[in-house]
C-alpha cells in the first residue's frame, strides 16, 4: 500500500530540506561572496550581504603573490596520481577478496579499515623521517604515495562491493574461454566494473584533492598543492578574508565543477553499491 | 578425443565431504547426464571435471592425461552455464569471438567460426545486439556458440534450460540433442529434471549425496533400477513403492510398479481403491488412488481418456512380469 503524503507534510519536509542544504551551502556562499569584497568590507559589523561594490581585486591580488597555476598543477598531478596509483593496486586485492575469499577476508577488509580510524599526526613523525632519509620532501612522488596509502583502505572497500555484485560464473566463464587471470581482470571484471570503478575514482580524487594535512605539511614550495596554497593566505601578515575567500574559491573551483558533472556517478560512489 | 576418466575423486568443503571416493568413466563421444535431487553433488561433480573447483583427491584425466592440476583454460573444454554467464558489455559477436581471440586465432578465421556457429545456431540477424537485448532462448543459443567455437574435447552444460519456459525448452533440449549428433563430441549434462535425462542421455549417472547410485542408458535404468532410489527416481510419473504384507507375499521387502504397469478395472481387479484427482492429458490420464491400504497414495497411467469421477472406486491389477522387487536394503532382487 502506498503510503499517505498530505499536502501539508510535503510542504513541512521540503521547506525542511530546503533549510538543511542551505545550511549546508551557507559557508561557500559566504566565501564565494567575500571574495568580491574589499578587505573592509570583508570584516564589516554587521555584516553586508550582496550590496557592495563588486570587486575583483582579491583575484587579482592572489595571483600576483603567489603561483596559482604551479599549485593547481600539483593538485591535479597529486590528486589524480595517487588515485590511479590506487586503483592500480586496488583493483587486485579486491578481486581477490571478492571471488577467492579466505576465512581472514572479512577481518583482512575490517583492519583495513580500521587503519582510517588512526589519528595522522601519529604516524607523522615517522613519515616525515623517513621522507627526509629518502630525500624526497617536498615532491610529488612522496605526496602521491602518501595520499595513495591513506585512501587505498577506500578504494579497495568501494571495488570490493563492486565486484561482489558481478556474478561469478561470468568470471568463470572466461576462466573456461581460455582467458589468463590478467585477461579475465582486463577484458571481463574491469569493463563490467566500469561505473563503479569511475564513482571510486571521482570520490578519491576530490579526497585526494581536500586532503590538507599531509599537503601542508610535507610540501613546501615544489610540490604544494592548492591546501597548501589557501593555508599561505590564513598566517603570516594576519587574517585577510576576502584574499583567503578569492584563494579558497579558486581552490575548489575545480573540483566543484568536476563534481557538478559527475553527480550521478558521485551518488552511487557514495551510496557504496548498497543501492542496486 | 574426449574421453574423461576420474578415479577416487574426493571434494570436502571444510570439513563436509560433498563427493565420497568416486570412479567413473566417460567415453568418447558419449552424451552423459547427471541427475539427482538438488544438493546431491552434480554440480559440483561437474565443476571439478570443469576445473573451477579444485579436488581433495584423486585424479582427473583427459584424454589419457592428467588434468587433475590444470586451470579450466587448460583443459580444452567448454562449458554452458545456467545463467548463460554471458559477458553484458561484449556483442554477441564478441561473446562468440572471445575464446578465439583468448586463443589467439587471426581475425580471418573468427569471422570465418563465428558466421558459421551463427547460421548453425539462428543468430545472425543478432550478432550486433548485446546480450541483454536477447531472450533467454536467444542467449543459451550464444552461450552454446561461445563453446562450439573452442572445439572443445568436451562440453559440459550445467543445468542449461533451467530458466527457460517449458515450451522453449522442448525445444532448445531438441537442439542440443542435435548438436550432439552433428558435432560427435563428448557431453556432460548437469539436470535435476529427469525427463530431460532420459530424452537426451547416451548414459545417466544418478546421483544422490555424491554417491553415484546407478550408471546405465536410459532404458536400463528404467527397466532394471539398481535400488529403491533410482527406481523412485527414474520415470515419471514416479513408481509406486509398496511395503508390508504386500511386498512380503512377492519375497520382498518392497515392490515397485510404475503407473503404466497396471491396469484399471471398475468391477474386479487385485488392488482396490478411490479415485482422488485424475489428470486428463488427453493421450494419457493419471488417476491419484487413495485408501488401497498398500501406500498412501498410488499413481496410475492409463493410455487415452478415462471417465474417473472423484470418490469412485477403483480396481488396479498389476503387471506381474513388470514388478520390481527390493530387499531389506533397498537393492534390486
Amino acid at each position: 500500500m502506498a503510503r499517505a503524503i498530505t499536502t501539508k507534510q510535503k510542504v513541512i519536509w521540503t521547506a525542511l530540506a530546503w533549510a538543511f542544504g542551505l545550511l549546508m551551502f551557507f559557508p561557500i556562499m559566504w566565501t564565494f561572496l567575500t571574495s568580491f569584497k574589499t578587505e573592509g568590507t570583508a570584516i564589516a559589523d554587521p555584516p553586508v550581504w550582496f550590496f557592495f561594490d563588486w570587486t575583483l581585486e582579491n583575484y587579482t591580488a592572489v595571483q600576483e603573490r603567489s603561483n596559482y597555476p604551479k599549485a593547481l598543477m600539483n593538485s591535479i598531478i597529486i590528486a589524480v596520481g595517487s588515485t590511479l596509483l590506487g586503483i592500480l593496486i586496488a583493483v587486485p586485492a579486491a578481486w581477490s577478496m571478492a571471488f577467492v575469499p579466505g576465512k581472514r577476508t572479512k577481518d583482512v577488509l575490517l583492519w583495513m579499515l580500521s587503519t582510517k580510524m588512526l589519528p595522522a599526526v601519529g604516524v607523522l613523525y615517522p613519515l616525515v623521517l623517513l621522507a627526509k632519509w629518502l630525500g624526497v620532501m617536498d615532491s610529488r612522488a612522496l605526496l602521491i604515495v602518501v595520499l595513495m596509502l591513506i585512501n587505498l583502505p577506500i578504494i579497495v572497500w568501494m571495488l570490493y562491493t563492486y565486484f561482489k555484485e558481478i556474478p561469478g560464473e561470468i568470471l568463470e566463464a572466461s576462466r573456461m574461454d581460455g582467458a589468463s587471470l590478467r585477461s579475465e581482470i582486463l577484458y571481463v571484471l574491469t569493463p563490467m566494473a566500469l561505473p563503479g570503478i569511475a564513482s571510486t575514482i571521482l570520490l578519491n580524487i576530490i579526497l585526494a584533492w581536500n586532503e590538507a594535512f599531509w599537503t601542508i605539511l610535507l610540501t613546501t614550495v615544489d610540490a604544494a598543492p592548492l591546501t597548501a596554497f589557501i593555508a599561505s593566505f590564513s598566517a603570516p601578515e594576519g587574517l585577510f578574508y576576502a584574499k583567503l575567500s578569492a584563494a579558497s574559491m579558486m581552490a575548489i573551483a575545480p573540483i566543484l565543477i568536476m563534481g557538478w558533472f559527475s553527480q550521478k556517478q558521485l551518488v552511487r560512489g557514495l551510496t557504496f553499491g548498497a543501492v542496486k | 578425443m574426449g574421453q574423461i576418466t576420474l578415479n577416487q575423486v574426493t571434494k570436502s568443503f571444510g570439513d563436509v565431504q560433498v563427493i565420497p571416493p568416486l570412479d567413473l568413466e566417460i567415453n568418447e563421444g558419449e552424451f552423459v547426464v547427471f541427475v539427482g535431487p538438488s544438493g546431491c553433488g552434480k554440480s559440483t561433480l561437474l565443476r571439478l571435471i570443469a576445473g573451477l573447483e579444485d579436488t581433495t583427491s584423486g585424479d582427473i584425466s583427459i584424454d589419457g592425461k592428467n588434468a587433475t592440476e590444470l586451470p579450466p583454460a587448460k583443459r580444452g573444454l567448454a562449458m554452458v552455464f545456467q545463467s548463460y554467464a554471458l559477458y553484458p558489455h561484449m556483442s554477441v559477436r564478441k561473446n562468440i569471438a572471445f575464446p578465439m581471440r583468448m586463443a589467439g586465432l587471426d581475425e580471418a578465421t573468427q569471422k570465418t567460426k563465428i558466421e558459421a556457429a551463427a547460421k548453425a545456431l539462428n543468430l545472425t540477424d543478432y550478432l550486433d545486439r548485446k546480450p541483454g537485448q536477447l531472450s533467454g532462448g536467444q542467449r543459451q543459443r550464444v552461450a552454446i556458440g561461445r563453446a562450439i567455437v573452442r572445439e572443445p574435447a568436451a562440453f559440459l552444460f550445467d543445468e542449461p534450460l533451467s530458466n527457460l519456459d517449458a515450451a522453449l525448452r522442448v525445444g532448445m533440449r531438441l537442439e542440443i540433442s542435435e548438436l550432439h549428433k552433428k558435432l560427435e563430441t563428448t557431453m556432460i549434462y548437469v539436470t535435476h529434471d529427469q525427463v530431460e535425462a532420459m530424452t537426451m542421455a547416451d548414459k545417466i549417472v544418478v546421483l544422490q549425496a555424491g554417491v553415484i547410485e546407478q550408471v546405465g542408458s536410459p532404458l536400463e535404468l528404467y527397466h532394471s533400477p539398481r535400488n529403491k532410489f533410482v527406481a523412485g527416481f527414474i520415470g515419471s510419473p514416479k513408481m509406486n513403492l509398496i511395503e508390508g504384507p504386500e511386498a512380503a507375499k512377492h519375497d520382498a521387502t518392497t515392490i515397485g510398479i510404475r503407473p503404466e504397469h497396471m491396469t484399471v478395472s471398475k468391477t474386479e481387479g487385485a488392488w482396490k481403491g478411490r479415485v482422488g484427482v485424475a489428470e486428463h492429458l488427453g493421450s494419457d490420464t493419471f488417476i491419484h488412488v487413495h485408501d488401497t491400504g498398500l501406500m498412501d497414495m498410488m499413481t496410475v497411467r492409463i493410455t487415452g481418456d478415462i471417465e474417473a469421477t472423484h470418490g469412485d472406486t477403483i480396481y488396479l491389477t498389476p503387471m506381474a512380469d513388470q514388478m520390481h522387487r527390493f530387499d531389506a536394503q533397498g537393492l534390486r532382487i
